[in-house]
C-alpha cells in the first residue's frame, strides 16, 4: 500500500513536470528520493489487453452452446473499429478448427474451368481491403415484440466493424468464366451444418469479397478461418464462414437459411424473401441502458450509425422523446457501410431526459421509429429491426431502457 | 414456382459475364473429384443433386426415434430442437408458429437440411434412405404425404407443401420517410 501511495505521488509529479515542458529532469529529480521503480513485465510475443479492461461479448445460457449469438459490447468501445476478438458471432453448429493448408476453396457447377484453390493461392492474388460492417440479420430482433432491451449489448450488439482484407469474387469468377444461365451462386461453409446461403450473381459480380484478412491479421477461427464470404451490406448469415465452396447455378437452391430463416413474416402471413440488405440503424452508446451519470453537468453524447445502403449522411438526436431533433458530430472519414461515430455535447441538468439518435445514409433513407416499422411489419417479422432506440436518463443519473 | 421466379427474375439484374473470358492469373488446378464428393451436395428445389435411396414415414418413425427423438421429443413435438409440426393456419395470427408444415415452402430444403445439418451433434450420420425415410416421417407428420408414400429423388421434389406460395419479394424500402 505504501510503495503504490508513492508510486502515484510521483506520477503525479511527472505529470505535473511534463505539464510544465520539464519532463526528464523535473521527474529525474522527483525520483531521486523515492524508492526505486519496480520493473514491468517483460515484452511477449502476442498482446493481450490491460486485465483491468473487462468488457466481453455477452450470450444466453444454452443446452447447445455450439450455436447461438454473442454479442459485442458496443457501449464499452470507443472510435470506429470492433476488435477481433470482441466481434460478434453467431454460429450454427461450432467454430471449426481448419488446417489452412488442407483447406480448398473450390469454384464449380455453371462454368468453364472449375478451379480449387489453396489458401495460399488465393493470399497470392491482387487483394483489396475495406472497412466495413456487418450485422446479423437477427440484430434487436427481441425488439419487434417489445423495446426492452436493456442495454446496447443486448439490444444492438449483433453488429461489429472490422477492416476486412480478401480478393474480388469478381475476378475469381471471370477466372472460372461463368456459362451463360449461370445466375445464382450457392456458398457453402466447412462447418458441421455446412451453412448454405444462394447468391444472386449480380451480387458476387459486384464488391464480393473472399476474405482472409481481418484488423491486420488472419480472420479469427469465429469469423470465419481461413476464407470467409463477404457481403457488403447484406445480413451477417450470407457472409458464409469457413467458406469451402462456390456453385454456380441457374436458380437458388431455397436453403433452409433463406427459406425457413432469414425471411420475414408480414401481418397477413406472407414472408418476404431474399431480404438481403441491411437499412440504415444508430444507437446512443452513451449515455445508455445500464450506466449511471455521476451528476449533473456536461456530457459528451456519443453512439455509432452505419448503413447497409452506404455512407451515413447525417444523425440526429434528441434528448426529450422525439420532440426536438438536433445535429451530432459526425467522426470523419465516413466510409460506405461501416461505423460512424456521432457526438453531440450535451447537458444534463438533473431532470428526466428521454434520448434517442436515427440515422440517415447516402440514399436519403432516414432510420424510422420502432413504430413506424411495427405499423407496416407487425411484430413477427423477427429479423431486420433498424428502427431508433430511446433510454431514459433518470434525476438520479441512472439510465434504462424505455 | 411462378412466384419464385417473379422474385429470382427480379434480383438478376445486369452483370452476366461472357462464356468467352480466359483466365487471367491461372492460380489453382481443377479440382478432384473427390474434392467435389467431400462437399455438401446442395439440392435444388428441382431435385437436381438428389442421390438414389427411398424412404417411407413407417421407418422414418424408427430412425427418428433413434436419431431426432432426444431433441425434438418422442413425438416431434419439440425440446430442445424445435417442434417440426403443427402451425398450418397460424401465420396470420398474433403467435405465429412456422414449421416445416406452415410455412417451408419445399420438401427438398427438409431433405437438404436434415443430411447436411442433422442430427445437430452428429451431421451427415444419416444415410440418403435414412434421410428420405425421417423427411418422409416428418411430411406425413404435417399431413402432405400418406404413411404409405415413398419419397425418393423423384417423388420428394413433386410434393406439394401448404406454404408454397406464401413468399413474397423483398419491398424495401418500405417504411420511413426517405427525403433527404
Amino acid at each position: 500500500m505504501k510503495n503504490s501511495k508513492r508510486t502515484s505521488r510521483r506520477q503525479m509529479l511527472r505529470i505535473g513536470a511534463l505539464a510544465m515542458g520539464g519532463g526528464l529532469l523535473a521527474g529525474k529529480k522527483a525520483q531521486a528520493a523515492e524508492t526505486p521503480s519496480k520493473l514491468g513485465i517483460p515484452l511477449g510475443p502476442y498482446g493481450e489487453r490491460s486485465p483491468y479492461e473487462k468488457a466481453v461479448r455477452w450470450t444466453r445460457q444454452s443446452r447447445t452452446p455450439e450455436t447461438g449469438s454473442s454479442f459485442t459490447p458496443l457501449a464499452d468501445s470507443v472510435g470506429t473499429l470492433t476488435p477481433s476478438s470482441l466481434h460478434y458471432e453467431r454460429h450454427h453448429s461450432g467454430i471449426p478448427t481448419i488446417d489452412p493448408e488442407q483447406h480448398r476453396l473450390i469454384i464449380h457447377g455453371m462454368v468453364d474451368r472449375p478451379l480449387s484453390l489453396s489458401v495460399a493461392e488465393i493470399r497470392r492474388l491482387p487483394s483489396i481491403s475495406r472497412v466495413m460492417v456487418m450485422e446479423c440479420g437477427g440484430n434487436s430482433g427481441s425488439e419487434w415484440a417489445a423495446a426492452t432491451g436493456p442495454d446496447v449489448q443486448r439490444s444492438f450488439g449483433l453488429v461489429s466493424c472490422s477492416e476486412w482484407t480478401g480478393v474480388s469474387l469478381a475476378m475469381l469468377l471471370k477466372e472460372v468464366g461463368v456459362r451463360p444461365g449461370g445466375s445464382w451462386v450457392i456458398a457453402e461453409g466447412a462447418d458441421a451444418c455446412r451453412m448454405m446461403r444462394s447468391i444472386p450473381l449480380a451480387k458476387a459480380m459486384d464488391d464480393a469479397l473472399i476474405a482472409y484478412g481481418q484488423n491486420g491479421e488472419a480472420l479469427r477461427p469465429a469469423q470465419g478461418y481461413p476464407l470467409r464470404l463477404l457481403l457488403p451490406g447484406w445480413e451477417g448469415n450470407t457472409n458464409v464462414k469457413w467458406l469451402h465452396s462456390l456453385k454456380l447455378t441457374d436458380q437458388p437452391y431455397m436453403a433452409r437459411d433463406e427459406t425457413a430463416k432469414y425471411t420475414d413474416l408480414m401481418p397477413d402471413g406472407k414472408a418476404r424473401i431474399f431480404t438481403y440488405r441491411m437499412e440504415a440503424k444508430s444507437v446512443i452508446t452513451f449515455p445508455s441502458g445500464g450506466q449511471t451519470l455521476p451528476g449533473p453537468g456536461l456530457y459528451e453524447l456519443t453512439g455509432l450509425a452505419w448503413s447497409g445502403g452506404g455512407r451515413i449522411e447525417r444523425v440526429e438526436i434528441t434528448a426529450d422523446g422525439g420532440k426536438t431533433w438536433t445535429n451530432a458530430q459526425l467522426q470523419e472519414p465516413r466510409m460506405p457501410i461501416a461505423f460512424t461515430r456521432f457526438r453531440l455535447s450535451w447537458r444534463f441538468d438533473g431532470r428526466e431526459a428521454v434520448i434517442a439518435s436515427r440515422a440517415a445514409d447516402e440514399t436519403g433513407y432516414v432510420q424510422p421509429s420502432r413504430e413506424e416499422l411495427i405499423a407496416v411489419r407487425g411484430t413477427n417479422s423477427g429479423y431486420h429491426f433498424n428502427g431508433m432506440k430511446f433510454w431514459k436518463v433518470h434525476t438520479d443519473g441512472t439510465v434504462t431502457n424505455v | 414456382m411462378c412466384k419464385f421466379s417473379a422474385i429470382v427474375a427480379a434480383l438478376l439484374v445486369a452483370s452476366t459475364p461472357s462464356a468467352a473470358q480466359l483466365p487471367v492469373f491461372g492460380v489453382g488446378r481443377p479440382p478432384t473429384a473427390e474434392e467435389i464428393r467431400d462437399l455438401g451436395t446442395p439440392i435444388a428445389p428441382s431435385g437436381a443433386g438428389l442421390p438414389e435411396g427411398s424412404g417411407t414415414a413407417a421407418t422414418g418413425r424408427e430412425v427418428f426415434a433413434a436419431q431426432c427423438a432426444r431433441c425434438h421429443a418422442p413425438k416431434a413435438q419439440g425440446d430442445i430442437g424445435p417442434t417440426l409440426f403443427g402451425g398450418q393456419g397460424s401465420l396470420q395470427s398474433a403467435r405465429p408458429l412456422k414449421t416445416v408444415g406452415s410455412f417451408w415452402p419445399y420438401a427438398t430444403t427438409v431433405w437438404d437440411y436434415i443430411n447436411r445439418a442433422m442430427p445437430f451433434d452428429k451431421p451427415g450420420l444419416l444415410k440418403p434412405s435414412e434421410v428420405y425415410a425421417v423427411t418422409a416421417y416428418i411430411l406425413n407428420l404435417n399431413g402432405i404425404i400418406g404413411e404409405t408414400d415413398v419419397m425418393d429423388a423423384k417423388s420428394l421434389p413433386k410434393v406439394k407443401m401448404p406454404n408454397r406460395d406464401g413468399f413474397v419479394a423483398d419491398p424495401r424500402p418500405d417504411v420511413g420517410n426517405t427525403k433527404k
